[in-house]
């Protein structure tokens, strides 16, 4: 292995592919990957359903397919990897990782580029009462166990949270023979895509209780079954005399994605509250000038296609800042107001197009988005309706932005 | 049938201590404990706080154990590998009521011979914590109080007296103990009868049904619930000492401190119960313990929770330490109301019933071979570079990450299902190297763990437990 790179990225997931193929397509010419997996391709590898690269390549793809395209690519491209290597450490310009084959090792880098991922929430964090017996799993783990290590999970289950995972695995689990009860969802929306819930949970009459919660875990040694209470909207506390226990031995929590930025945060890089990210610019840049950062670790994406779209173009900025092509100059933040609850990235350089994506906070139909520099509004769109769970983008030029001292993005 | 000098009934801290002791001595000893994996009950499911006995009952054998426990475990934690620190706690009082406590409380501790014991000021405790409600007006400072790892000690204790001869009968229950002559002869277990010179019941919470067997249930022990939080490492409020409230006549009170890996844990609750077996949380104890502990550390933060799980303390009714040996049945030892304090007061414990036992008539000598020493699995998160380096060209294992939130590797997983008394489930795998321990609680490493065990047990995955018969993770293949 070389000891010094143009960039290294950490994670070979969507996003660690697809900032090495656009680091490489800019130019750059040692391009290294660090993947504590088996295999690149990150959470791709165990989700086998279709839905993938409509974006990006026009056509309807499984997860591992979708990896192999960019695995392909990276490469085809002469990207070095190094798999089953953990990185214990990221410094300004190097990476400190440890695996089977070298031990412990130090590899410099003119950028690094933080392309983790994220994890998700677990039993703890969402604090539900009861035992802790065997057949709690979070939906990430409990699909990756059925689909890469051919593992069945239980045979009677119930899905707290309505995330995307979850709605997928209520499927895949109905698919492999095991009766799912419910799909528990505290808010009075699903927290995933649309089109999830229709063709995972209508399309095999799983019921989706809305404004509902797990409030009881019981079982000794494994589940023997949950207690789902109805919860008020307004304080989303269970209301007390609508518990009905779901007799089943396994429960699978989606209740949302957390950027993992352990490494970030050890870095000394300013995360944002509310993405629990770093913050970036529009070329993916962390406050460290030479460490970028791309992907659901920056804010959790909903498509890998978007993950990619974003990726590539950190991996282009992340190559051309090793090749001293990449200019510091003024940067203005990006301002979220109304029914946005982030917008990413949260500043710019004004004197560049920017792409900028948000979230809303809440369901609304007929919003208008608008775009306001120092309070004047720049364009403005209407939209059918804005969902949580759906990414919304727009994008701005730099002649309608020069000189303000800050963007806002706006949904009434 | 098989033949021992001493079986001890339970290998929870008490026990595991006791068979350590008593491996030092030329005797033949058994441990049952009914649990497939050591740590007993209640020892591992505690405040993991290793006590001075200040606020004991003065003059009673809990106050004589608890506070001669806590000087040994210097040495205990040095010799068996157990992560320990004198941390130090502090009992602040925040109203006139409590802050007028303060010199009785300070009195016992006197009392109880813990005599360095400090008064101090509001404004010197929000000196050593500042984290503390500022309306604090003054309170103790107990130095000598200190965190243990409360797993390790029981499995270091126990590996140890293995290593020294003890035989350790796992998953195994005693169902009887039978008497003859008005001694004890043998003791009955799931795995058949053991003919035995010397019986010791240990079994903490169920150690009335044990006295049972033999007659001499003059009382009952009731499971007393305590839930608990436990949060990030990277919560935004921390402590660095333990916190302790002012007691009330009911309860000990619901403390903050560190544990030894530097999560915070608050907690307990003191509810009590009737089934021994209930260790399940619930919204109204766990709703006390924000409300209770706030007041003191007004910026707690609970929604960095990482987990949280409820112990059994063993209410003895009526209540107090009690060992006890008995003019009409010879060579048992009953040991009851073993509570808070048993993690702290286990090692004196042990001492004291080995001694009662030489001084009524067991008759042994010392080893002239006893290993105090145990090594422990090492600590891959806690090397330095250098050692890290080292022990990945000793072993390859040792550079594969299974658990990346607490940074444990396939190398030390290995090493703890090989060793003496090794891991056999999830939770054995957990309670030794905190995999699955960390903030995604197994999310990540939870597959690869099972794995790991599969393949080093050489059993299938789905007969990998989380823990205890019934506790398998899977249910089998997805495809043939």
């Amino acid at each position: 292995m070389k000891q010094i790179y143009d960039v290294i990225i950490v994670g070979g997931g969507p996003a660690g592919l697809a900032a090495a193929v656009g680091a490489k397509k800019e130019g750059a010419k040692d391009v290294l990957i660090v993947e504590r997996d088996v295999s690149l391709g990150g959470i791709l590898e165990q989700c086998i359903h279709p839905g993938f690269g409509l974006k990006t390549f026009g056509e309807e793809l499984t997860g591992p397919e979708y990896a192999r395209r960019y695995i392909k690519e990276a490469l085809d491209l002469g990207v070095e990897y190094k798999l089953g290597t953990m990185v214990l450490e990221v410094g300004d310009n190097s990476v400190t990782g440890v695996n089977r084959e070298d031990g412990l090792f130090v590899a410099e880098g003119k950028s690094v580029i933080l392309a983790m991922g994220c994890r998700e929430r677990t039993r703890g964090a969402i604090a539900t009462p009861g035992t802790r017996p065997a057949g709690v799993y979070t939906a990430g783990a409990a699909q990756r166990l059925i689909n890469r290590q051919n593992m069945m999970v239980g045979k009677t289950a119930v899905i707290l949270g309505s995330g995307d995972i979850g709605m997928i695995m209520a499927r895949r689990l109905t698919l492999e023979g095991a009766k799912v009860l419910a799909v528990a969802e505290i808010m009075d929306y699903t927290a995933g895509l649309t089109r999830n819930r229709v063709q995972c949970l209508e399309d095999f009459n799983i019921p989706l209780l809305l404004n509902h919660t797990v409030v009881e875990i019981k079982g000794k040694q494994r589940v023997e079954g949950v207690v789902i209470a109805e919860v008020d909207p307004a304080t989303k506390k269970p209301i007390a005399g609508t518990e009905k226990l779901y007799e089943c031995d396994t429960l699978l929590l989606s209740c949302g994605l957390i950027p993992e930025n352990e490494l970030t945060a050890a870095a000394g890089i300013r995360i944002n509250k509310i993405t629990n990210g770093p913050d970036v610019n529009q070329f993916m840049q962390t406050c460290k000038p030479s460490v970028f950062a791309c992907g659901n670790v920056v804010h959790v994406n909903d498509l890998a296609d978007n993950v990619s779209e974003e990726s590539e173009r950190g991996g282009r900025y992340a190559a051309r800042y090793a090749m001293g092509k990449l200019p510091a100059g003024k940067e203005i933040p990006t301002v979220p107001e109304g029914n946005v609850r982030y917008v990413c990235p949260q500043r710019i350089a004004p004197d560049f197009p920017a792409t900028l994506f948000f979230r809303a906070a809440k369901p609304e139909k007929g919003a208008v988005v608008r775009v306001l520099a120092d309070g004047k509004e720049i364009s403005s769109r209407k939209l059918i309706k804005i969902n949580p769970g759906e990414m919304e983008k727009v994008t701005v030029k730099p002649e309608d932005v020069s000189g303000a001292a800050s963007l806002t993005v706006r949904v009434d | 049938m098989k033949q021992t000098d001493v079986v001890v009934i339970g290998a929870g801290a008490v026990g595991s201590a006791l068979a350590r002791e008593l491996s030092k001595y030329d005797l033949d000893v058994t441990v049952l404990e009914k649990n497939e994996d050591l740590g007993g009950d209640s020892s591992r499911s505690n405040s993991a706080i290793i006590h001075t006995g200040y606020d004991a009952k003065p003059g009673t054998l809990e106050s004589q154990l608890v506070v001669a426990a806590n000087p040994m475990y210097d040495k205990i934690a040095r010799d068996l590998d157990v992560p320990f620190k004198r941390i130090g706690a502090i009992l602040p009082a925040f109203t006139d009521e409590q802050f007028a406590q303060l010199p009785a409380l300070k009195h016992k501790a006197m009392m109880n011979r813990v005599y360095d014991v400090e008064y101090k000021t509001g404004a010197q405790l929000l000196e050593m914590e500042p984290n503390l409600n500022p309306s604090v007006k003054g309170g103790l400072y107990i130095p000598r109080e200190s965190i243990i790892d409360p797993f390790l000690l029981c499995i270091g204790l126990a590996e140890n007296a293995a290593d020294n001869g003890v035989h350790f009968l796992l998953g195994t229950k005693c169902t009887g103990i039978k008497v003859e002559e008005g001694g004890v002869t043998a003791v009955e277990t799931t795995a058949g009868t053991i003919a035995t010179k010397y019986v010791v019941n240990a079994a903490g919470l169920y150690c009335d049904e044990v006295a049972g067997y033999v007659g001499k249930n003059d009382y009952y022990v009731t499971p007393r619930k305590g839930q608990f939080y436990i949060l990030d490492k990277n919560t935004s409020c921390k402590v660095g000492m333990i916190v302790l409230p002012i007691p009330t006549k009911v309860t000990k009170g619901k403390l903050m401190c560190p544990t030894i890996h530097g999560n915070m844990l608050v907690g307990p609750t003191a509810e009590d119960m009737l089934d021994k077996t209930d260790k399940s949380t619930n919204a109204e104890g766990l709703a006390s313990i924000a409300a209770d502990v706030s007041k003191m550390i007004p910026g707690v933060n609970l929604r960095d929770t990482i987990t949280q799980y409820c112990g059994l303390r063993a209410q003895r009714n009526p209540e107090g330490l009690n060992i006890d040996i008995y003019d009409d049945l010879a060579r048992y030892v009953n040991i009851s109301g073993v509570r808070s304090t048993g993690l702290t007061g286990s090692v004196a414990i042990a001492k004291y019933v080995v001694d009662l036992m030489l001084e009524n008539g067991l008759r042994a000598t010392f080893k002239t071979n006893f290993n105090p020493i145990r090594h422990g699995t090492p600590r891959f998160a806690e090397l330095s570079a250098k050692e890290r380096a080292e022990l990945i060209a000793r072993d390859p294992r040792y550079g594969n990450i299974v658990c990346r939130c607490e940074t444990v590797t396939e190398g030390q997983i290995c090493d703890a299902i090989h060793r003496t008394l090794g891991a056999r489930s999830v939770d054995g795998v957990k309670r030794r190297l905190r995999a699955g321990m960390g903030r995604c609680q197994g999310g990540f490493c939870g597959p690869r763990v099972i794995e790991i065990i599969a393949r080093e047990l050489g059993i299938s995955p789905e007969e990998v437990r989380k823990n205890e018969p019934g506790s398998e993770m899977l249910t089998g293949a997805v495809r043939e």
